[in-house]
């Protein structure tokens, strides 16, 4: 039983941080299925991060701090789309430069704006976001097994948590049963066959740019105005990484997302739970191993142990008809 | 009525430097099937993806049914009844037939909706035009024959009244061809508008009402088909006059160069499609390989260049064995004297990103004449390029423009010249002239007729039966993997045609 209260805690906090996982990389989806490479989530989620702390900080809202959270992140993904859609630019350099831009400028203007060393204030009240409790959650707790699952692991989680969830299969319906999914998977295999086909490459490029900003958006609100509460820098601490890796382990499909999303949260929150803790036989793991793991995996994918990862084949080329 | 389905005023359009098409007037008759022909380059693929919408003229206006119309993108196109087959098919591989068919003509937000209606008109075109194809299949896994059934289809799904082929019968077997023309005669019996790029003047002959002729981006002529022979089109598009007969001596055949005894060549997926093949060639002979694609050509010629590992069997070149089974890779077998023009030049005989000095060397770059110390002598290599550009009438004659940027013809020139100035004892040449224009194949039949009377072993491996029977002195017939029937090249088309289609007679049976 004990083991079992063990496994439960280790589950709730794996869920716990494999939202922001898969917020950024269902992300990192809509972009990369349209053929627009995106390394740069981890600087959008930052910045957004960022934006919705100081907002909710601000106005007490934390409404107010999502939508300020999701604005930011558009308008870089928008300088992504501009360098990399209209201006053919090369879309690895566009987003190594946003993340250093996010890096900087939100300590910076964090800085300028708090002067906490970088931090947004401390969130609370309406600012933040709260947990919801599951109806009939109290009731079932006692049930032995089902009960713990339900109001522990189930129950209680915040509202985005529940978002991400329901986005999966939302996206999945979006990318295999919508015409807007149908042109975007074909604008990130042959772009050429789009406009043939008398759509604008340009335009749903945008449009992935822009979904891909949103769901960053939402990820970086999570993290500072539901996980935490309040901006920290640096906070993302490379969870955008993660999440391109756990894209790329998935396949870029989205069911999968869920599934290398929880697995590298299950890592995380293993590799804290462990800190210090003996494991019988193979003694202590450094969490170094745990945190590089995540990589490790997608390496090991790529390097086609684990199937064959194929990515979209217009990806990382812009559309040039004319030489 | 008016009788005038398209009506092009003037249109110019400039890539660059490169002016692709100046100031071209050019008039199509409604329910007609209008050829247009020129040289590689001529700007054929460019005139009709401006009247596409695929590109933008620089100037010039379009008329559709008499009316002056804006064709400012594909859409525009379409929806003015035009639609196109593009020489380079533009399919998502990875999506099936009907999700490639319903690109962009998909009727909802939500794709349920319109899969039915979609599945249904697929089922009624097919029936119509014989155009039978599974609507789930996936394009990648289809023959190209097929994946160009899927591009025809699409535009007659978006109710196209004139409808444009972009060199439809480079990839199709003889038969496919056929097929492909009762149907084009089908639309023009029903009064839909046909335009046809080919380089093959014996369809322009056989299927067109009018032709056009384009030369180096000028419309210089349009003909009643009827009233015009091939000769004529001929030198209209090369502006001489042209040997459509390749002119040869008899051969004078001396020791066999290269000899394969039971080669036996598995593909990618492990299939057999080389079984038990045995010949030989001399100095002196082009041997040609007829038969229909896919019946293990391909991996015939990569198995004895070296690019494919042989499962069994010998290769002897110059009476030393090469180690196919093995170790044989294709620098080694250059160094001694084979070499080898890859069937699909652009992926396997240049790189296109680079530019044509550098492609003119390649897998030759670590001969001493072209190195300084540990360098490129890039001036020894650019004069090198520049010899052979001369030597081949490789146009634009420019050693520093970058490869993808010269016309088909001209990149295969651009392979060619780079093995046979190479000097080899044996010259191994898949599909020389594939979507190459009379001109430039008239004069890279020649240079191969040139490299057999220099005392070369020449094999020659084609899809076209024409030019196995006019270039070689001996044929032999593939069909699934094996030789099966050797012939001399005068043999009729007829009897050639039966032995590839597997069709043995009893005499080879026995043998
Ligand atoms: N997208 C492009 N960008 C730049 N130059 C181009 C482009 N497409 C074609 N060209 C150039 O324009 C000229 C005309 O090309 P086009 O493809 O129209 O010739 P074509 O008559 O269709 O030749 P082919 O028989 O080889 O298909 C060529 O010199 C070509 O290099
Ligand atoms: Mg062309």
């Amino acid at each position: 039983m004990e083991y079992f209260d063990t496994l439960i805690v280790i589950l709730q906090s794996t869920v716990r941080v494999s939202v922001p996982l898969i917020l950024a990389a269902l992300a990192g989806l809509y972009s990369e299925r349209a053929g627009i490479f995106d390394i740069g989530l981890e600087g959008k989620m930052l910045a957004a991060a960022f934006a919705g702390g100081a907002a909710a900080a601000v106005t007490g809202s934390a409404l107010i701090g999502l939508c300020a959270a999701i604005l930011v992140s558009v308008c870089l993904g928008l300088v992504h789309g501009f360098a990399s859609i209209t201006q053919r630019g090369n879309q690895i350099v566009s987003g190594v430069a946003i993340n250093f831009i996010a890096l900087g400028a939100t300590v910076i203007l964090g800085q300028a704006w708090f002067r906490q060393g970088g931090r947004t204030p401390q969130l609370s009240g309406d600012a933040r976001f709260t947990t919801v409790e599951l109806p009939f959650a109290a009731e079932i707790a006692d049930i032995p097994v089902l009960g713990p699952i339900y109001s522990d692991l189930l129950s209680g989680h915040f509202l985005l948590t529940y978002l991400a969830f329901m986005l999966i299969p939302f996206t999945w319906w979006v990318l295999y049963r919508t015409r807007f999914g149908l042109r975007l998977r074909a604008v990130g295999e042959n772009p050429g066959a789009v406009d043939t086909a008398g759509i604008s490459v340009t335009w749903m490029r945008y449009r992935a740019v822009i979904c891909c900003g949103i769901l960053c958006g939402i990820a970086g609100a999570y993290l500072s105005m539901a996980m935490t509460a309040g901006f920290v820098k640096g906070m993302t601490a490379g969870k955008g990484f993660i999440a391109l890796a756990a894209l790329i382990f998935a396949k870029w499909k989205p069911v999968n997302v869920m599934f290398a999303c929880l697995l590298f949260g299950f890592l995380d929150a293993m590799s804290i739970r462990m800190q210090g803790n003996e494991l019988p036989i193979i003694g202590v793991v450094p969490v170094q191993f745990m945190q590089a793991l995540p990589y490790l995996l997608t390496v090991i994918l790529l390097a086609g142990f684990i199937g064959k990862a194929i990515p979209p084949r217009a990806g990382g080329v812009p559309y040039v008809k004319e030489r | 009525m008016n009788d005038i389905a398209i009506e092009l005023k003037g249109i110019d359009k400039k890539f660059g430097l490169v002016h692709a098409n100046k100031n071209i007037n050019m008039r199509v008759r409604k329910g007609t099937i209008h050829g247009i022909i020129g040289e590689n380059g001529a700007g054929k693929s460019t005139l009709m993806s401006i009247l596409y919408g695929f590109y933008q003229a620089g100037a010039g206006d379009i008329f559709v049914d008499g009316r002056k119309t804006v064709i400012k993108d594909p859409n525009a196109a379409i929806a003015a009844g035009i639609g196109m087959v593009h020489q380079h098919f533009m399919l998502v591989e990875n999506f099936t037939v009907l999700e490639n068919i319903m690109l962009g003509a998909e009727e909802s937000q939500v794709l349920n909706a319109g899969i039915t209606k979609a599945r249904d008109e697929l089922r009624r075109l097919e029936q119509e035009y014989e155009l039978e194809v599974d609507p789930d299949a996936v394009i990648e896994e289809l023959p190209v024959g097929l994946q160009q059934r899927v591009e025809i289809l699409k535009a007659l799904y978006r109710g196209a009244e004139i409808l444009i082929l972009d060199e439809p019968t480079g990839v199709l077997t003889p038969a496919e061809a056929d097929h492909l023309f009762r149907i084009l005669e089908q639309l023009k019996s029903q009064g839909k508008t046909i335009l046809l790029i080919t380089h093959k003047l014996r369809e322009i002959m056989a299927v067109t009402d009018e032709v056009s002729v384009m030369r180096r981006g000028e419309m210089v002529a349009t003909r009643t088909t009827a009233e015009t022979s091939v000769e004529e089109l001929a030198e209209l598009m090369v502006g001489r006059h042209v040997l459509l007969q390749v002119d040869k001596g008899p051969a004078t055949p001396g020791d066999v160069l290269l000899s394969v005894e039971n080669l036996s060549v598995r593909d990618g997926r492990g299939v057999a499609m080389v079984k038990n093949v045995s010949f030989d060639v001399r100095a002196g002979e082009i041997v040609g390989i007829a038969g229909v694609a896919g019946n293990g050509q391909s991996e015939l010629l990569q198995a004895i260049s070296g690019i494919r590992r042989a499962v069994s069997g010998k290769v002897l070149l110059q009476g030393e064995p090469i180690h196919v089974t093995g170790t044989a890779d294709p620098s080694e077998l250059r160094h001694r004297g084979l070499a080898h023009v890859p069937e699909d030049r652009q992926h396997m005989g240049l790189v296109l990103k680079f530019d044509e000095s550098e492609n003119s060397i390649l897998g030759y770059h670590d001969d001493p004449k072209y190195l300084n110390g540990m360098f490129l002598n890039i001036d020894a290599i650019r004069k090198d390029a520049t010899d052979k550009i001369e030597k081949y009438d490789i146009r634009p004659p420019n050693p520093r423009l970058k490869t993808a940027n010269f016309s088909g013809g001209n990149q295969q020139k651009i392979v060619l010249a780079r093995e046979m100035e190479r000097d080899p004892a044996v010259l191994v040449i898949g599909q020389p002239t594939r979507g190459v224009d009379v001109g430039a194949i008239e004069f890279i039949h020649k240079r191969i007729i040139e490299m057999r009377d220099a005392g070369k072993a020449v094999l020659l491996v084609s899809v076209e039966l024409d030019e196995i029977r006019s270039l070689s002195d001996r044929v032999l017939v593939m069909f699934d993997g094996r030789i099966v029937g050797e012939r001399a090249p005068d043999a009729g088309e007829g009897e050639l045609g039966l032995l590839m289609a597997g069709v043995e007679d009893s005499k080879e049976a026995a043998q």
